[in-house]
């Protein structure tokens, strides 16, 4: 029994930071309809820059952190200025089609800088410490995660509710002609939107850095954070939160008492079964378009 | 109608070209619409009346092609559709492109986007609310779920919560029942009275110039006639051609000469 539940404690906890990945990737689809396949590798450069900040300038986490959310912030508005919008006649897998070109850019850029063999990230909590809740054990990092992707949905989620820029964020993925209409600045909020995207896609590769750090490393997350959204339904913040966590218990059950080799795979099998059940993903509510 | 000395031109167009891609959609238009009016603008499917609005709303990509368009004495032909808005211009578009997915209230937030009046903006809800009594009950309704007239009624208030000195109606009465054609008409007077003015594009030529003060008929990408809506209504041609008004009846039921031209 402690097994087990051991088992879905630790599924969760990995979940956790695929449900990062997953927001992330779920409020650029929500403005512009696109999936941004860079997501893991924009993340990615801004947390080898945080590594060289904090190991050859010897900056405290206290700058390197705070500082590397703002350089993902600006690293998000610049991508999005400088290649998205450059599209002439710009359509949803043409887009699409960028970011896989921004993702082996980015990757390639990381590699041939940092070199692909493994590095250790400093990180306030140690990956090893951990908490024990009777007979369960969850390392502080993990519980951090936690903690932080539920945060961070609960706050988006109350942005895009809430606020007038959350609701204009919206208003453009729903019709862009109309919200220029209203004076919205469409091309702004798009730019807007890939800084928050890439925020929070930071803060799961910080996340992430002290357990495993080489240029592949947001690979795994990214796409199990796609799944995730695609579960919750792609328009979902709780949906791709949730989604990851099933991602994540189910594929910590099936790699416990089934198949680890075949651990991976099993997330993209629950796609396949979602979308044969229902297509629209567990959680999205979808109007459908009356003719 | 008051003495037209004492009207000012708040919109001027001169003599504009417009392209869609290669078909030349207007050509050489010009038009004025005076401050407190009600401007109408005939013509038949594909005469070019929405594109006249489109144009001036900067939502063709680099045209007009040719001409000038002014607002309050001020060029904005070639500015973004967004800077338009800000000018004090609102569009309600043909086909109310309401957002679906947003709720009554937070499509009419939208229309209040360049507004920071928290007080002044609450008011407006309840104008609008008074205007249009079947959004206060779907106030929290998808947008997308509300019947046409609705939606109508919602983009119309939508625009307004931008307190445009100048909105553009773009075929309010479009698939919508007799009844609420007559009320959309009897509200949009009422717009007019409270001090908006209205550019209005139409194909009900008799609800249109039965409200306005201004009329135009447009043809192939160009106006054929314009006059007060008075003398537009009395006007034989108009009668017949877009108001399906017989002056004379032959024996075999159709007129059997043309009166003068056919507007090209």
């Amino acid at each position: 029994m402690g097994e087990l539940v051991q088992t879905l404690v630790s599924g969760i906890a990995v979940g956790s930071s695929y449900a990062l990945m997953g927001l992330a990737m779920v409020i650029i689809y929500k403005t512009s309809e696109v999936i941004n396949f860079a997501q893991g590798e924009m993340a990615l450069l801004s947390v080898f820059l945080t590594y060289m900040v904090l190991e050859y300038y010897h900056f405290p986490f206290y700058v390197a952190f705070p500082s590397a959310l703002a350089f993902a912030l600006l690293l998000g508005f610049f991508l999005e200025f400088a290649v998205l919008r450059r599209a002439k006649e710009p359509n949803v897998l043409g887009m699409i089609i960028i970011t896989i070109g921004l993702e082996m850019i980015l990757m390639g850029f990381v590699s041939w800088k940092f070199g692909a063999e493994p590095k250790t990230m400093r990180f306030p909590l140690s990956p090893y410490d951990s908490l024990s809740l009777g007979e369960i054990f969850v390392s502080s990092l993990e519980a951090l995660t936690f903690v932080v992707a539920l945060t961070l949905m609960t706050v988006l989620f109350l942005f895009l509710r809430y606020s007038k820029l959350g609701i204009a964020m919206k208003a453009t993925q729903q019709n862009k002609m109309a919200a220029r209409l209203m004076g919205i600045r469409t091309n702004r909020i798009l730019m807007i939107t890939w800084g928050i995207s890439s925020l929070v896609g930071c803060t799961a590769g910080l996340l992430i850095a002290p357990t495993i750090m080489q240029p592949y490393m947001m690979w795994d997350p990214m796409l199990k954070g796609f799944a995730a959204a695609v579960l919750g339904g792609m328009t979902s913040l709780p949906g791709s939160v949730f989604g990851a966590y099933i991602i994540g218990v189910v594929e910590n059950l099936f790699g416990g008492y089934v198949s680890i080799e075949f651990k991976s795979a099993v997330a993209f099998f629950i796609i396949v079964l979602v979308l044969c059940i229902k297509p629209s993903g567990l959680f999205a509510r979808h109007y459908v378009k009356k003719v | 109608m008051e003495s037209r000395t004492t009207l000012k031109t708040l919109l001027e167009i001169k003599n504009i070209e417009t392209f869609y891609g290669l078909i030349y959609a207007l050509r050489g238009v010009s038009l004025s619409v005076q401050s407190g009016t009600i401007t109408a603008i005939l013509g038949a499917n594909g005469a070019g009346k929405s594109t006249i609005l489109k144009t001036v709303m900067g939502l063709i990509e680099d045209q007009p092609d040719k001409g000038t368009i002014e607002f309050m004495g001020k060029r904005i032909d070639g500015k973004e559709t967004e800077d338009i808005v800000r000018m004090g211009i609102s569009y309600v578009p043909e086909g109310r492109e309401v957002f679906e997915e947003l709720t009554v209230k937070e499509n009419l937030l939208m229309g209040a986007y360049l507004r920071n009046d928290r007080a002044e903006i609450r008011k407006d809800f309840e104008q609008i609310y008074e205007h249009f009594p079947p959004l206060k009950a779907r106030e929290n309704q998808w947008a997308g779920t509300l019947s046409g007239g609705e939606q109508q009624m919602l983009s119309i208030g939508r625009a307004l919560m931008n307190r445009p000195t100048l909105l553009f109606l773009d075929e309010p009465s479009l698939g919508l029942s007799p009844i609420l054609v007559n009320e959309i008409f009897k509200i949009i007077k009422n717009i007019n009275s409270q001090g908006v003015t209205i550019l209005l594009v139409e194909q009900n030529a008799r609800m249109a110039l039965a409200i306005s003060d201004f009329g135009l008929i447009l043809e192939n990408g160009r106006f054929v006639m314009k006059g007060t809506a008075r003398d537009l209504m009395q006007d034989k041609d108009v009668r017949e051609f877009y108001m399906g008004i017989r002056s004379e009846e032959s024996a075999k039921g159709y007129q059997r000469w043309k009166r003068k031209k056919r507007w090209r």
